[in-house]
Order: structure tokens, then sequence, then C-alpha cells
């Protein structure tokens, strides 16, 4: 028998522009220590399906419209309030996405993980606070952190965003729960992060034979974890079954799309620009900042002294973990953040060295594209008059032929002419992200960084973007500095990489001999935590 | 710059979704629609007036409400719905022209420190806050003790109170918007600064501006009438809430109804103001307008 | 901690010298002598009277002498209540005050914040409406307007309470604290409100439902100490506002406090009075602003961690 067996689940959210079925008629299973995986983009309803299962979602605007979850022998859909209380972190556990918000920053990591065995539902199963202090340390050993003794006092902002999920999956344990929920728990980690988190917890699941229902949006993610896999789209079920047959003989025409939409090898169409002449030399860049939020201001060294050229029609990927200084770097090459030393040769100028009015020229043949495409556009101007400001600015259009060339662009960008009175947030992201590159090619421009474009984006739009970034960059002879921390999109798209750690470079070359041979072992930790769909390796 | 096909939609189709809001929300339409009159009644006031403000009738003397006086005559047989209506001319006047003094300097204060930011803007916010922990109620009542009761003195006294929060809040927008990408977009696409000023950021500080301002004037009213209350704002012959609930505090044993018009009408103004400001937050919000 | 306030200390010092100074210029600019109310008097008395209070000697040396003096905390005699000093005045005065501030704090804390909790647990229902409206009614409503309303209500209709004085009839001391109670609890009600909706929607309180943790225990150990921040951070404010506040309150009810000496002197134009009790205000709220700020510091264990590293 099933340790939990959903039927037909409903979840309605009833808000003030209608009914939204976030979740319609799912089904599924969990036997036993098994793990199922849940994916989907966002918006499928793969978190709400589990949020509805312990009763976590707001009421209003969601309702529960319909469905069986059975748990063991109950409904955990029809039980009382005081019943849910008791399954909750007892028999069925959850962790979450993001491990910085979902600790309580006024509480130590101790005192967080101790609560659900001081205040057991069950009177009787109560533990002192000694007794649980013990049991909590123990438990801190066991997900791997290290002097579990001292660090049981310390608070989350004290952790490592590593280290915050260790301590949350800890936190969900240790009440040994019999089912353990985990939405996209290494989403917002770094991918040499999210490899140890994934393997902490298929190495837990064993040990404590616990079943686990793993949400993601990532089918590589999926892949490695996994023992049965659900497809999710729009609040239906688009797929299910073996981790196995999902990746080699999927039938939904969904799933199909979702893993060819994954960037896989190397880039298909080299850029003619192996041999081509260097546009962009970046010679013993620095960028320090001064950081004043503490009590004392500390010395940031977000660039320490990097050097790379970039060749004309080449696309340079520039890869990196938060806060290893790939975006500030690609800034300061622009010079929107002032750099401390080092130069920036673009054709023959040193662009250091002018002042912000001589830049002005200079300015719309650099220029930029955002990682986020909500806050990139200013939410107050329609899509025409993002578009023209630039086209009319720099003169490249004139008033008669603005309408005109702003048309154009639309069509450059694959966006719908008739959409061109809409604000940005009528738009999706993706389509907000081809109103960005709209803006960035606008004047015509010869370089582009690119910051992160796509990685706001769900798959299979990134999969789009990617195909509309590359078809510019053909057609209108750019050269681009493409900054990543998905070293498969990077891989799939770009001539050469540079890989940055802790602000220097750690190295840098061809594509394909990066992946083939890397030299630093930084570079092979990187490359080894890759995640991959593909399940014959 | 744009072509004539949208100017009828000039106005960001935010502003149309905050309007829409604001018509659902009751009580801010109630706040709105109480204000309006009160400011047509003000403007009005010397033509619509029962009675003219110089005239009594000291043989009538204090007589509560009637026919001739819906709201009853004080103890010089004036008749107290004419200096309401008088009184709440000073009081709204009191209000907006102060709020204006306080919009001003914040705007222009908090805009510098938020644009210039780094040293100056610590320099600026610094003194901010020190000025924030003087007692300025003392001081007002100092200004108003040394230079006698001037009502010109009092719009720039209680105006150079109320404009620090006004400046913390366009400063923290500012900041917050010069972060947001769409202006490092705007700086790397070549526009000066000047223009983006203009085109990028004044339009998006706007919202929680206008906000603060509609609550500004209730809690400048509050002050004017708190002065004159304490015989030290508005003085006689001029009039104003504040002064007639003092009188009528003296005599509110006899006549009650003295202190109860005035009182009534000043919670009333101050109740459509506050629900307008909470109804135009809740419209502007861009934190509440999300879900 | 030390280090930050000592750093707060010392910028106390050029403030309250400014406030000293402007205070000085703008009594000693005003016009009309001191003396100048008391009808007719022989200009020999006014010039002893001048000489006694210094006051024919050049400005700036009386701007010295009295700096000199406050630094000593002396702030000299009054003009008016010949034969007492300002300090002895403020001694009086302070305690009344001191007590009718500390009760009106602690009905607007008490009312407020437990107002505020109550409607944010379930917003947007009656539960979130009454309490949000009363909160309304009460910030509509000023002190003084409330407060003689109250008197003719509970003390002159009902005849419950009674409606003057301080400490001479049992029941004295209950409306003038809630006159001046009741604005500052309706504010509160209103930022505890903010404050807890924005940390319930928070993920950690998620994290503490999926635990298995009672409501109450999230309520009470999970939200309240990151929802009561703004209440927090409105203390020193608001101890600033109750200053003001006396002046209405205890002049309404004829209470021998600061607020109602202040009022007085600023009628009589009692020049020491006014100077020497603005000096003192001044320190008071910069003390009271340091306590809500260190206060605010010490419930947040990052900012507390900054602060013990700076020391």
């Amino acid at each position: 028998m099933a340790l939990l067996d959903v039927k037909d689940l409903k979840v309605f959210f009833h808000t003030r522009n209608g009914v939204v079925k976030a979740v319609d008629e799912v089904s599924f299973s969990v036997d036993k220590g098994e793990t199922l995986a849940i994916v989907g983009e966002s918006g499928s309803g793969k978190s709400v399906t589990c949020y509805s299962l312990l009763d976590l979602l707001p009421k209003p605007p969601a309702v529960i419209e319909g469905g069986i979850a059975n748990f063991d022998g109950e409904d955990l859909l029809a039980c009382s309030s005081d019943r849910m209380r008791h399954l909750r972190g007892n028999h069925i556990a959850m962790i979450f996405q993001d491990p910085m918000t979902s600790l309580n920053p006024f509480l130590t990591i101790g005192e967080q993980l101790i609560e659900p065995l001081i205040y057991h539902p069950d009177t009787t199963l109560r533990l002192s606070r000694k007794a649980a202090r013990t049991e909590a340390i123990n438990l801190l050993n066991e997900v791997g952190i290290i002097n579990a003794d001292t660090r049981f006092d310390s608070y989350p902002h004290e952790f490592s965003g590593g280290m915050r999920q260790r301590a949350m999956i800890a936190m969900a344990l240790i009440n040994k729960p019999r089912l353990l929920i985990c939405d996209e728990p290494t989403t917002a980690l770094d991918v040499t992060i999210q490899a140890q988190i994934l393997k902490l917890i298929k190495q837990l699941q064993k040990t404590r034979d616990v079943a686990v229902i793993f949400i993601s949006h990532d089918l590589g993610v999926v892949a490695g974890i996994a023992d049965k896999v659900l497809v999710m789209c729009e609040g239906k079920t688009q797929e299910q079954n073996t981790t196995k047959e999902v990746f080699n003989n999927c039938t939904s025409a969904y799933t199909k799309k979702l893993l060819s939409a994954i960037p896989k090898g190397a880039k298909v169409k080299a850029s003619e620009a192996q041999a081509g002449s260097t546009l962009i030399e970046v010679n013993h860049v620095k960028t320090y900042f001064r950081d004043f939020s503490g009590s004392s201001d500390v010395l940031v060294k977000a660039v320490d002294d990097v050097s790379l050229d970039i060749k004309k029609g080449e696309i340079f990927g520039l890869v990196g973990e938060s806060g290893s200084g790939k975006s500030t770097l690609g800034r300061s090459i622009l010079q929107l953040t002032p750099m401390t030393s080092g130069s920036v040769v673009y054709s023959g100028t040193d662009l250091c060295t002018l002042e912000s009015s001589q830049l002005l020229p200079w300015r719309p043949k650099l220029q930029m594209i955002f990682q986020d495409p909500y806050a990139s556009l200013n939410p107050r101007m329609t899509v025409y008059e993002t578009l023209a400001e630039p086209l009319l600015y720099h003169a490249v259009a004139n008033k008669k032929t603005v309408a005109q060339q702003v048309q154009k662009l639309m069509d450059a960008v694959g966006l719908d002419r008739s959409s061109v009175l809409k604000y940005p947030h009528e738009f999706s992201g993706g389509q907000r992200q081809r109103i960005a590159i709209g803006r960035a090619i606008a004047t015509n421009p010869e370089f582009i960084v690119a910051d992160e474009p796509v990685s706001a984006l769900d798959v299979t739009i990134q999969a789009q973007i990617l195909e509309l970034i590359l078809a510019l960059v053909e057609q209108r002879n750019l050269t681009m500095l493409f900054i990543s921390h998905d070293l498969s999109v990077v891989r799939s798209i770009c001539d050469r990489v540079a890989v940055m750690h802790h602000g220097k470079l750690v190295e840098q070359g061809n594509t394909e001999t990066i992946w083939a041979k890397p030299k630093m072992p930084y570079t092979q930790e990187l490359l080894q935590a890759i995640p991959t769909a593909d399940l014959k390796r | 710059m744009h072509s004539p096909s949208q100017t009828s939609q000039q106005r960001s189709s935010l502003w149309l979704d905050a309007w829409i809001k604001l018509r659902k929300n009751r009580m801010a339409l109630f706040g709105f629609a109480v204000l309006a009159t009160l400011c047509v009644v003000s403007l009005l006031t010397p033509w619509i007036a029962p009675y003219s403000y110089e005239e009594q009738d000291l043989m009538l003397g204090a007589t509560p409400p009637s026919a001739a006086h819906w709201l009853g005559t004080d103890i010089f047989g004036r008749d107290m719905l004419t200096r309401v209506m008088y009184g709440g001319r000073v009081s709204l006047m009191v209000g907006f022209i102060a709020t204006a003094v306080a919009l001003v300097i914040g705007i222009l204060w908090g805009a510098i420190a938020g644009f210039i930011g780094g040293r100056v803007d610590a320099i600026m916010m610094r003194i901010v806050d020190i000025m924030y922990a003087l007692p300025f109620m003392i001081f007002i009542v100092l200004l108003m003790v040394v230079f006698g009761r001037n009502i010109l003195l009092l719009f720039v006294a209680i105006g150079a109170v109320e404009w620090l929060t006004m400046a913390r809040i366009v400063r923290s927008q500012v900041m917050a918007l010069r972060k947001q990408e769409f202006i490092e977009a705007a700086y790397s696409m070549g526009l000066s600064r000047w223009a983006i000023i203009r085109r990028h950021i004044i339009p998006n500080t706007l919202g929680p501006v206008i906000v603060y301002t509609t609550l500004t004037i209730p809690s400048v009213m509050l002050l004017e009438a708190f002065l004159s209350f304490l015989g030290l704002g508005i003085q006689p012959p001029e009039s104003s809430w504040g002064l007639l609930i003092n009188y009528g505090v003296e005599t509110m044993e006899e006549y009650p109804w003295l202190l109860i018009f005035p009182g009534i009408t000043l919670s009333l103004t101050l109740f459509a103001l506050n629900f307008l400001g909470d109804g135009l937050r809740d419209a502007l919000d861009p934190r509440a307008s999300k879900d | 901690m030390l280090r930050f306030i000592i750093s707060r200390l010392l910028q106390a010092i050029p403030v309250l010298l400014v406030v000293i100074t402007v205070t000085f210029m703008l009594i000693h600019s005003a016009p009309g002598g001191p003396f100048s109310a008391e009808k007719a008097v022989p200009p020999e008395v006014a010039r002893a009277l001048e000489a006694q209070y210094n006051l024919d000697q050049p400005l700036w040396q009386q701007y010295i002498s009295y700096l000199s003096d406050v630094i000593q905390g002396d702030f000299g005699p009054s003009f008016k209540y010949s034969g007492r000093t300002v300090n002895e005045l403020i001694a009086a005065g302070l305690p009344v005050t001191a007590e009718l501030a500390l009760y009106a704090m602690l009905v607007a804390l008490v009312i407020g914040i437990s107002a505020g909790v109550f409607a944010a647990i379930r917003p947007n229902t009656l539960q979130d409406y009454i309490p949000m409206s009363a909160a309304m009614l009460g910030i509509c409503m000023p002190s003084f307007l409330l407060g003689p309303i109250l008197i003719l209500v509970f003390g002159i209709q009902l005849e419950w309470l009674p409606i003057s004085g301080w400490g001479d009839i049992p029941g004295d001391k209950i409306l003038p604290a809630l006159t001046l109670g009741t604005g500052y609890a309706a504010y509160i009600a209103r930022l505890s409100r903010g404050g807890m909706l924005e940390v319930l929607s928070q993920d950690y309180i998620r994290t503490a439902r999926a635990k298995g943790l009672s409501e109450r225990l999230i309520i009470c150990k999970h939200a309240l100490r990151g929802g009561l921040i703004p209440v927090i951070a409105f203390l020193g404010p608001a101890f600033a506002g109750l200053l003001g506040g006396s002046f209405v309150v205890e002049t309404i009810f004829q209470i021998p406090g600061l607020g109602r000496f202040y009022v007085t002197s600023a009628f009589n134009r009692d020049y020491t009075m006014i100077l020497g009790m603005t000096i003192f205000f001044a320190g008071l709220i910069i003390v009271f602003n340091l306590l809500s700020d260190m206060l605010a510091i010490w419930l947040n264990p990052k900012l507390r961690q900054q602060a013990r590293g700076g020391n």
C-alpha cells in the first residue's frame, strides 16, 4: 500500500479576476522510502499541490475543491486543524526553496531546531530543552554541519546558504517524519552547493527510510534523485511514469518540449570569430567597493585584477557562482560601475579615461541586457515609449520614421505589433525580456553585455530567448559578453568562456577545450556539479 | 515626441489601475467627497454663509440649534454655522499651504540626498535624523511666543516640521529607483542625467509622494488646531476650528453645542483625509498591487 | 554597544548646543522685554530687576554665563515666580508629568498592540475592521477634543470620575491618562497591525506552521518580535509627542505638571523658564530616542552583533 495516495486533487484560487484552476484533477502516489519528483514550470501548480496536502495555502483565495489525499489511512484534506498540527513536522515535514527567508532571523538555529521537540503537539512526547539540544546537535552533525555544538547558538545570518539549507533539512527531519516534501530545495543555491545538498537528501533518505516528494523546475536535478516523475503544466498532469521512462520514452508533447529545451552539448554553429580581431581588451581591471552597511567599513574586492579580451563577432561566456564578481566585471566594462584601476580598451580607445559626458556618444554602441525582465523595464512606459526612447534620443529615427522603426524592432525580437501600446506588466517574463532585448539593439550596437538574460525564465522560454539571442548576434554582427551561472547554457551558446571565482579569473579558453580538459580544480568542481538530464551517463 | 495615437493613453495605465482600485474603496470615495465638499464650501463661504462674519446679537446670546441658526449661536449671539464655515477656511488653508511648504522642502531635500548619494546623502540624512529628535512642538510654541501669533509664521513653522518625513520618503524612493535595472538601462543607453530624472525617476516617485501628501494635510490641520486650542495659533478676530473648540471647552457645561459642532467638523475632516490617504496608499503602493 | 551609545551621546552635544543657542537668540530677539507686561514699573525698579537677571550686560556675556550655568545643570531663576528657580519648578513638575506619560504609554502600548495583533491575525474580516475603525476614530479625535468629551460624559453627565487634579481624589488619574494615551494607542494599533501582517506573510512563518507549531506559539514567539519593530521605532517620537500632548492634557485637567508650566510661562513670557524647559525637553527627547534605538538594535540579532563587533 502506498504511503500517500492522492486522487483527483483540485485546488482553485478565487481571485478578483476570476477563478484560477491552480491544480486540476491531479493524482499520484508515493510509496514508503520512494522519491517522487513533481516537475513543472512556474504556474504549473506543483507547489500548490504540496502545500494543499499540509494545509499551508492561504485561504482565501485558495479553495480545495475536491479530491482525496490518503496518508497512511487518513484523508489529509478532511482532517481537523488540530489533527493537521499533529501530522505537520511529525509525520510529514517540508523544506523550502529559500533557506534565508525560511528561517526566522530573530531566533537561533538551535532554538528553531528544537521547537518541534519541546512543543510537540502530543504533550507526553515532549522533550526537555536539554534532551532536545543533544538530539538536535546529533542531527546537525548528521547533516554535515561542522562544530554543531557551537553553531547551535548561531543565528541564521551567520550561516552560509548551503549551511542554512542543511539546518532546514535537520529541522524537517528532527521528529522522524515518514514523508519529506522538498519545494525546490536547491534552486536558490549555487551549483556546487546544490550538488552537495542533493547528495545529502539522497543519503538521508536511505539512512532514515523516508519517502520524498521533490518539487523542481529542473529536469536535470530530478534525473539524479527521483524514482518516479510527475510532469505538470497549468494545473494538469502531463505525464507520470518512472524516471527512466520519462527521460527515455516520454509520451506527452509537453514533456518532449521540456526535455528538448534543456541546453545540451556544445554550440551547434561556431561563430566565425575565432581568428577575428580583438574588439575589447580588458587589462588588469580592479573594482573595489566600500561596504558601509556594517559598523566598520570593509573593502570588498568584487573584481580583482582581471584581464581578458573579446574578439569581434564572438559570444564570450563569463561563468561564476554568486558573489564571484562576474556581473560587476560586466558593468565595469561598460563603465556603469566605476573601476578602481585597470583599463578597458574598446577598438583602440581606453574607455576608462573618458569623462561621463565623453562617454555618451559611445553608449549607443555598448549595450546591456539585464537579468530581471521585471525590473529592467520602466513600469510606467509602454513598449512604444521604451523602444522609441533610444531611437529618438540617439537620432536613429526621426519623428516621422519612429513608429515604423519601433515596429521593425518588434518584429526583430518576435513581439506582436499589436501590443505596442501595452505596459510591461501586461506581458509574460519571456515577452518582457524580448522588449529589453529590443531596446538594447535599437541603436544598432556593436557590443552587448548580457547579464544572466535567461536565468529568471522558465526552461522552455529560456530556450526561445537563447535562440533569439543567437539569431540576433549572427544577423546584426554583434559581439556579446554572456554572463551566466548556468554552465549548460553557456556551453550551448558561447565560443569562448572565462571562469570567475571570488573576483579573480580562474581559467579561460575555448568552451569545448575547457569542458573536455578543465585545468583548475575549481573549474573541475563546477563542471562535476552540473546536474544532467542524461540518464545514460 | 510620441505618436499622436497614444497621447490619450499617456497617463500610464498604472494610474488607471490605481483609479479603478480607488473607486472600489468606498471609504476613500467618501473621504474624497467630504474633502471636495469642504473645499467648495470654503471657497464660496463669503457668498453662501447664512450670516456675515462680524454679525453678532448680544441680546440673543447662546442658543441651541434652531431653524434660524442651524448650529446654534455662541455667547455673543454669533451664528455657529457661519463661524464653523469661516473657521474651516482658515483650517483648510493652513492645511494646504503648510503641506505645500513641507512638500517643496521635503522633495528637494530628499531628491538631492538620494541622487548625489554617498557622503552628501549621509550628512543630509543625518541632519534629518537629528531634527527628528528635536522637540519641534516646543519650538513652534516658542516661535509663536516670541514673534507673536502670526499666521504666515505658522505656515512656515508647521511646514518646517512636516518636511522631514517627506524628505525621508522621497530619498528612499529615489535610492530604491536608482538601484533598479531600468534606471541602469537608461544610463547604458546614454541618456543624460536630466532625461533620466524627468522620464524615469519623477513618474515613479509620484505615487508615494501623493499618498504622503494626502496624509500630511490632516496632521498639519491637527497641529494648527492644537496650537490654536492652546491659544498659541490662530488668534481672534480670525478663527479656526481649533480656536472654536477652545472656546467651546470653556462653556461646554452650559452650551455643549459650541464644542460639539466644531469638534465633529474637525474630526470628520481628519477622518475623510485619512481614509482618502489610506485608499490612495492601497491603490498606488506597488507592493499592494502585486497580488 | 557601548561605542554606539558613546558616539550617539557625543553627537547629542552639538545638537544640544544648537538648541541652546537658537532658543537663547530667539528669546533675546523678542520684541519687548520680559517685564513689559507688567504695567508702569518705575524705571529704577525695572533697572534693578534687569540687573538682578543680568539683563544689563551685553548679549554675548549673558550667553556665555547662561551656557556655563546650564552646563553645570543650573537653569537660573524664574522671571515670574520670584524667588524660585527653573530647576525647582522642573523638579516639581517632572514627577507629575512623568507619571502621566507613563500611564498614557501603558494605555497606548497595551491597547494598541493587542488591538493591532488581534486585527492582523484575521485580516479583512470583522475582527480586523472593528479594531481598525476604532483606531481610525482615535487618530481623528485629537486629545483636546477627546479630553473635554470624556469630561462631559464621565465627569459631568455620569459623575463617575473626577475631572481635574492629580492624586488628590482617587481616580483622578484615569481620564488624563486615557485622553493622552488614546491617540497613541490608535497609532500603535495601526503600526503593529502593519508590522504583523508583513511578518505573517514571511516564509519563516510558513516554516513554523509546517513544523506543527500551534498558532499561539507562531504569533507569540515567531511573529511578534519582527512585527513590533515598527512600534519600537515609533517609541522615541511617541515620547516627544507625549510631552507635547501633556501641554493640552495638563491644561484641560488642571494638572500641575511640566506641560502646564510650559504653557503658562509661554503666556507669561517667562523667558528663563521657557529657555530652561526647552533645553530640558530636548535633552529628554534625545535620551528617549537613544533608548528606543538601543531597544531596536538589541531585538535584532544581526544589528546586535554588529554593535557588539564595534565594541
